[in-house]
């Protein structure tokens, strides 16, 4: 059975809207949204394939710690402890102004909130910023 | 966009300035040749003969970074010929007779010395975008990205407060936002600056309100930009980075600076959903989930807030961005508790005016157009309706400044860089697909015909091309397209980067870099390339 869910493309910012094929959990297909959308129905040859990065084999899939040069697998337990750490010495030692936190355009505007209200009520700093410039 | 996507085919003048848009914003650009078959003329300002160029009224081959003088001249017709909309500039505006004083100085033949543009064409573009009721001005990077950015959409500012060229449908100043959802990161506050809804940092009451929300002390001191931020790690002021969802390692301008700047830090954590050319920098790299395995919003470049749902379930290990930090900030003593993204859309409703009618409930159909300010308010398709936010539109006179960087015997052409239509920013997600990748599979620097007879390059041979801060190798595509003088490469290409040839000057206010003008010179591959 394939499923269908209407979102948005995640390239420029016209703001197509798209549906997304969903079989078996995996996309198989994108197609524009006719109704209730700035496209009626139409979409760039990018748009057309905007799900197939996400199936990449090349996604990360775990994360990864740098040991004696390399990456090597980790679990999230051990990753953002590490990070949650080092953030933590680095506030205590030097204060927010150490920091710098890029988010980005290519995240939600929630989680952009987020990023902004992590990196000014937790890294105590405002040296956040994203692409907008680029 | 001070207007709606949707109204470019009700203007009767579009005037295009820096913007390749139906290779970067296909669908507007769509609308555009729309409103060409309705009858609407374009004009076009751009260093090469895009689609759009070669399907406008008047094309203005303009010489990258000279937009201010062009506009300011294009001003100087309109008030020589009396084309002013003298009820708007009464009624609407302030400061005229300073910018009036100022544009006498710009003569059409002025700035054609300085744009390369015909005085000629410059008067036919000013007359027809005067003549318009409905004029729409749609630029992007080609206007921005330059040491007088300010002043190049200041310029811009003034010719619409001229004409009287905003506050109604079909009539504006709109800039192309060129990522899913930089309209969103900006309204968000993920800017040095401001909080949401651009509440300056700076503001007592404004830190008041969300430290009283947030329940901590805000930072005071406004924080530093990307390139700021990346001089500042050089220096050793900035020990720990986190990026998330950004790949500067490529985007940035003067790549040999941003690398010393990675390279430099302490610790480093990239948040992303591929091991970009930045990750591989990194300490510690968190795999994030793509738009796909996620809910939340992203707002268009027309403001239009739009539900992004989710599809399939995060894939592998990965987690969604909003998780990531929620559960990062647990461990550091600070815990945020959000079912789901709503109920973060709920909390960013109550703390930015603009976003106060903001609820998923209100975004089922087709999301919408903030300024939204309460639950019952529908929405602004188009902005400045009876006043701006300042009162009165403020013409502020703005004069053209050379670019940061000068062309010389050495470096005789100028570099301008962008995208194409198969390719996306670095490339991370699109040099994925197969299809795309066969439609453009390599980096290449497009030339004018003269140019490359003068070094002796003919198509598809490969060359060097050299910067006073570096050299990338690809091949030549010798094309009439190009202003003579003027060169071009795409900046999607990772193992022939632009930017290791760009220059970081910045824009004094907006700080944004001068990715669109750089001195270069072109090598055969076979020559020696001026390493001496």
């Amino acid at each position: 059975m394939t499923k269908y869910v209407k979102t948005i493309c995640p390239y420029c910012g016209c703001g197509c809207s798209i549906i997304l094929h969903v079989k078996n959990g995996k996309i198989v297909r994108t197609s524009p949204a006719v109704k209730d959308s700035i496209n009626k129905g139409t979409l760039c040859i990018k748009g057309m394939l905007a799900h197939e990065f996400v199936h990449s084999p090349e996604r990360l899939r775990t994360p990864l710690i740098r040991e004696n040069g390399s990456f090597r697998e980790a679990t999230w337990d051990e990753a953002l402890g590490m990070v949650a750490e080092k953030f933590h010495k680095i506030k205590e030692k030097y204060g927010g102004s150490a920091f710098g936190v890029l988010s980005s355009a290519r995240a939600t505007s929630e989680e952009n909130y987020l990023i902004s209200k992590f990196s000014r009520a937790v890294l105590a700093t405002n040296n956040i910023d994203h692409c907008a410039r680029l | 966009m001070t207007n709606s996507i949707d109204e470019i085919t009700e203007s009767q003048v579009l005037f295009v300035i820096g913007s390749n848009t139906t290779e970067q914003h296909p669908l507007i650009g769509s609308r555009i040749i729309e409103a060409i078959k309705k009858g609407a003329k374009l004009i076009v300002a751009d260093p090469r003969r895009t689609y759009l160029a070669e399907r406008a009224y008047v094309h203005l081959c303009i010489l990258p970074g000279t937009d201010a003088a062009l506009i300011n001249a294009m001003m100087n017709v309109i008030i020589n010929d009396g084309l002013i909309n003298e009820e708007f500039i009464k009624e609407r505006t302030e400061g005229f007779e300073e910018l009036r004083q100022n544009i006498l100085q710009w003569t059409p033949e002025r700035a054609e010395r300085i744009t390369g543009v015909k005085a000629e064409d410059i008067r036919r573009a000013a007359r027809i975008y005067a003549g318009a009721e409905r004029a729409m001005i749609l630029y992007c990077m080609g206007i921005t990205q330059h040491n007088c950015s300010t002043d190049n959409v200041i310029a811009l500012s003034n010719l619409v407060l001229l004409t009287g060229n905003v506050g109604k449908p079909g009539a504006g100043l709109c800039p192309l936002r060129g990522q899913n959802n930089v309209q969103g990161a900006c309204d968000m506050g993920a800017l040095p600056d401001v909080l949401s809804g651009y509440q300056k940092v700076k503001d007592p009451g404004v830190r008041e309100k969300f430290s009283r929300a947030w329940g901590v002390e805000i930072p005071e001191i406004p924080g530093l930009t990307v390139p700021e931020m990346f001089e500042a790690a050089e220096k050793g002021i900035i020990k720990v980075m986190y990026i998330i969802g950004e790949n500067p390692a490529v985007s940035e301008a003067h790549l040999s600076h941003v690398e010393k700047a990675l390279r430099n830090l302490e610790f480093l954590v990239v948040q992303d959903i591929f091991l970009t050319e930045t990750a591989r920098f990194a300490d510690v790299v968190l795999p994030a989930c793509s738009f796909a395995e996620k809910d939340g919003t992203f707002t268009g470049t027309d403001r239009r807030v739009q539900r992004l749902r989710k599809a399939i379930e995060p894939l592998w290990n990965s987690k969604p961005d909003w998780q990531i930090i929620v559960e990062l900030a647990a461990r550091m003593g600070y815990p945020m508790t959000y079912a789901d993204p709503s109920e973060i859309m709920d909390e960013i409703a109550s703390l930015t005016p603009s976003y106060g009618g903001i609820s998923y409930d209100r975004l089922e159909g087709w999301g919408i157009q903030v300024p939204c300010p309460h639950k019952d308010h529908p929405g602004t398709p188009y902005l400045h309706k009876d006043s701006f936010a300042r009162g009165k539109g403020k013409f502020i006179p703005v004069n053209y400044t050379p670019p940061a960087e000068r062309t010389d015997e050495k470096y005789p052409l100028v570099l301008t860089t962008g995208r194409v239509l198969y390719h996306y920013h670095t490339g991370t997600m699109t040099r994925k697909i197969d299809f795309l990748n066969k439609k453009c599979p390599e980096p290449f620097v497009e030339i004018n015909p003269a140019d490359a007879q003068k070094l002796g390059i003919s198509d598809g041979d490969e060359v060097y091309v050299k910067s006073r801060r570096g050299k990338i190798k690809l091949s030549a595509r010798v094309t009439g397209k190009i202003k003579q003088g003027v060169v071009f490469v795409p900046f999607h290409f990772a193992e022939a980067a632009a930017n290791y040839l760009t220059i970081d000057a910045l824009d004094p206010v907006a700080k944004t870099p001068q990715l669109k003008f750089c001195a270069v010179n072109i090598f055969a591959g076979s020559e020696e390339h001026g390493d001496s």
